[in-house]
């Protein structure tokens, strides 16, 4: 719905659990929109049809989960390198292999370092709410023609299947450059080529600065994250996406017990909100990091917060019910709130 | 004086990399003829793959998308579905289409995109240097067949224009070769009738060009165009297998 609200109007994916219902909404929506929806042969073929029709200038995404996302990596790695847009969904399962369709944290390390080969960033968006998951869309296919870049939304089952309550907001107001970098048919006019060839002398030296100058400019200005009860905390609690949602039933027993303990919840996972967080952590002086897998986010908690504050960790492995419940997180809360004392 | 011969406007004035005989030069003039010929240069959408055939942008004044190795039919598909009032043709190599690719083509062909797929089949790869190729001839010794390619181990070399004749979405289907002057003649023929297809709307065609590589069959310009009639044709017959008249 955030999509077809940000107008974009062309669809292209594979079935795969537990994304599914994206497909099959924008498969009734689109044709009734004058758009298109295409069920590929294979992901590969649908970021590849991204690809294209983003050359042309048009609003376009694609979704899948996990197993799906490394068939696309190809496909990014090039949509990053010819600097084309395109918003692409990730509802992330559990692996490695075929592993399962459950809740997992687990790719944490795919979408945001990369995947594809060559170096690139690509900005990752974290909802954790139905309202994000809309909200965020939207913000995509701005933050993908703003800086000209692939953009992907991370989620998970949990994220992917919620029901909640919807605001449907207006598309937000934000001026964007005009194109002129799309494949148009020249009409008379400079030829214009969507390559991510460069064999020039110097000229993948400066392409890939110019790239690198975009990721900074994105860390200054892009970055996003909720906090909630961090002002006075002595530990905080960092998550993201789904198992954000529930450490903040666990921080808000922790305060009912006494303890002063908030929560920080990275929306964008790259850029990563090093700044913020590492002033919440600063003055706190501990965070405790918890993710569904076994430590990958935690990795930039430690970049971010240096020495400023202690960085411990509690996550699990996937798997079927593996969820922690909000108890499960309160427990390990106390325990890393002893000795924060001062 | 009249100018009877001159460069089709809608390639550039400018030299190519291919080597001394490679047929992909030819091939790039009469797909350049086929698009003056219905005025589509103006908004015609190139798809470049990966393979000598990359450089697409160099030598067509045409606007050119870059697609990943074999996915040039997904491409030209998303450029033609999001912009269907353009002209979108792919020009592929065996190794991109019939290897990597086979996916892709297929599919895009099954669906009847509006589009038109040039194959260059040269029975090898000869960006990489000459290994064998899916339409790598039975006996043929390449850089990775250097014993021949054996039919037990390696299969048979793909028919791509008779095996995608056989698909529901494919309007017209043939193939080509431009070793000899009546050749060149009946492939400028068909290449404008596969054009046409697409100009007319009337869906998916696929011309296949039995293409010379001097270089990588280590053999001579003459040698190598002789190569194309005697053991080329007679496995991979020139001829239109498919003409849908919509
Ligand atoms: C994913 C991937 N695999 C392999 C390659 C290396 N590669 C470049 S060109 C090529 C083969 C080209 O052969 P063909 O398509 O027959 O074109 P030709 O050069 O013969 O015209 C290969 C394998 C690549 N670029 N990308
Ligand atoms: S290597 Fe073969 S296909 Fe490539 S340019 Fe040379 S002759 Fe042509
Ligand atoms: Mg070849």
């Amino acid at each position: 719905m955030g999509a077809v609200e940000a107008g974009c109007r062309y669809y292209f994916g594979y079935p795969i659990t537990p994304q599914s219902d994206i497909p099959e909404y924008l498969s009734r929506e689109l044709p009734g929109l004058n758009g298109e929806f295409i069920q590929a042969e294979s992901e590969i073929g649908a970021i590849n049809m991204l690809l294209g029709a983003s050359a042309t200038g048009a609003r376009a995404m694609t979704s899948s989960s996990s197993p799906g996302i490394s068939l696309k990596q190809e496909g990014i790695s090039y949509m990053a390198g010819a600097e084309l847009p395109g918003v692409i969904i990730n509802i992330s399962r559990s692996g490695p292999g075929l592993g399962g369709i459950d809740a997992s944290q687990s790719d944490y390390f795919q979408c945001v370092k990369g995947g594809g080969h060559g170096g690139y960033h690509i900005p990752v968006l974290a909802p954790n709410s139905v309202q994000e998951m809309y909200d965020l869309t939207m913000h995509a296919f701005d933050l993908a023609d703003l800086y000209r870049t692939p953009v992907m939304l991370l989620g998970d089952s949990v994220i992917g299947q919620m029901k909640e309550a919807l605001v449907p907001n207006p598309r937000p107001v934000r001026e964007l450059p005009a194109k002129g970098w799309e494949v148009r048919g020249k009409s008379g006019a400079e030829q214009r080529v969507v390559k991510s060839l460069f064999l020039g002398d110097g000229e993948l030296e400066a392409h890939n600065w110019h790239l690198h100058a975009k990721y900074q400019v994105m860390k200054e200005k892009e970055c996003i994250s909720e906090e909630y009860e961090t002002a006075d905390a002595r530990l905080i609690v960092a998550g993201f996406g789904s198992v954000s949602r529930i450490a903040h039933t666990a921080v808000t027993m922790a305060r009912a017990e006494g303890m002063k303990v908030g929560l920080f919840r990275p929306v964008t996972l790259f850029p990563f909100p090093e700044k913020a967080l590492a002033q919440a952590a600063g003055r706190a002086g501990k965070v405790l990091v918890v993710e569904l897998n076994t430590g990958q986010m935690v990795e930039d908690v430690r970049l971010s917060v240096g020495a400023a504050a202690q960085v411990s960790f509690y996550g699990r492995p996937p798997g079927a019910g593996s969820l922690p419940s909000p108890e499960e997180l309160l427990e390990v809360i106390r325990k890393n709130y002893e000795g924060t004392a001062r | 004086m009249q100018q009877v011969f001159k460069r089709p406007q809608s390639l550039k004035d400018v030299q190519t990399h291919f080597c001394p005989g490679c047929h992909h030069g030819t091939i790039h003039r009469l797909v350049a003829d086929a698009m003056d010929l219905y005025g589509v240069q103006d908004r015609t959408i190139g798809v470049a793959s990966v393979g000598c055939s990359v450089f697409l942008y160099g030598y067509f004044d045409i606007d050119v998308v870059e697609a990943p190795h074999g996915r040039a039919p997904a491409v030209a598909t998303g450029v033609k579905r999001a912009k269907p009032e353009s002209f979108v043709f792919t020009y592929q190599g065996d190794g991109d289409l019939a290897a990597i690719g086979t996916a892709e083509i297929i599919h895009a062909a099954n669906r009847g995109e509006d589009i038109t797929v040039v194959f260059v089949n040269n029975t090898t790869y000869g960006m990489t240097g000459g290994q064998m190729a899916p339409t790598t001839l039975v006996g043929q010794k390449t850089s990775t067949s250097p014993y021949g390619r054996d039919k037990s181990k390696d299969g048979s070399p793909i028919r791509m224009a008779e095996l995608l004749a056989q698909l529901g979405g494919v309007a017209y289907s043939a193939r080509v070769a431009v070793d000899s002057p009546k050749h060149v003649l009946e492939a400028k023929k068909v290449i404008r009738e596969a054009f046409g297809y697409q100009v007319e709307g009337k869906g998916f065609s696929f011309v296949e060009v039995l293409s010379a590589c001097p270089t990588n069959w280590g053999m001579n310009p003459l040698k190598a165009n002789a190569r194309v009639g005697e053991e080329m044709i007679p496995y991979f017959p020139l001829g239109v297998f498919k003409k849908e008249e919509a």
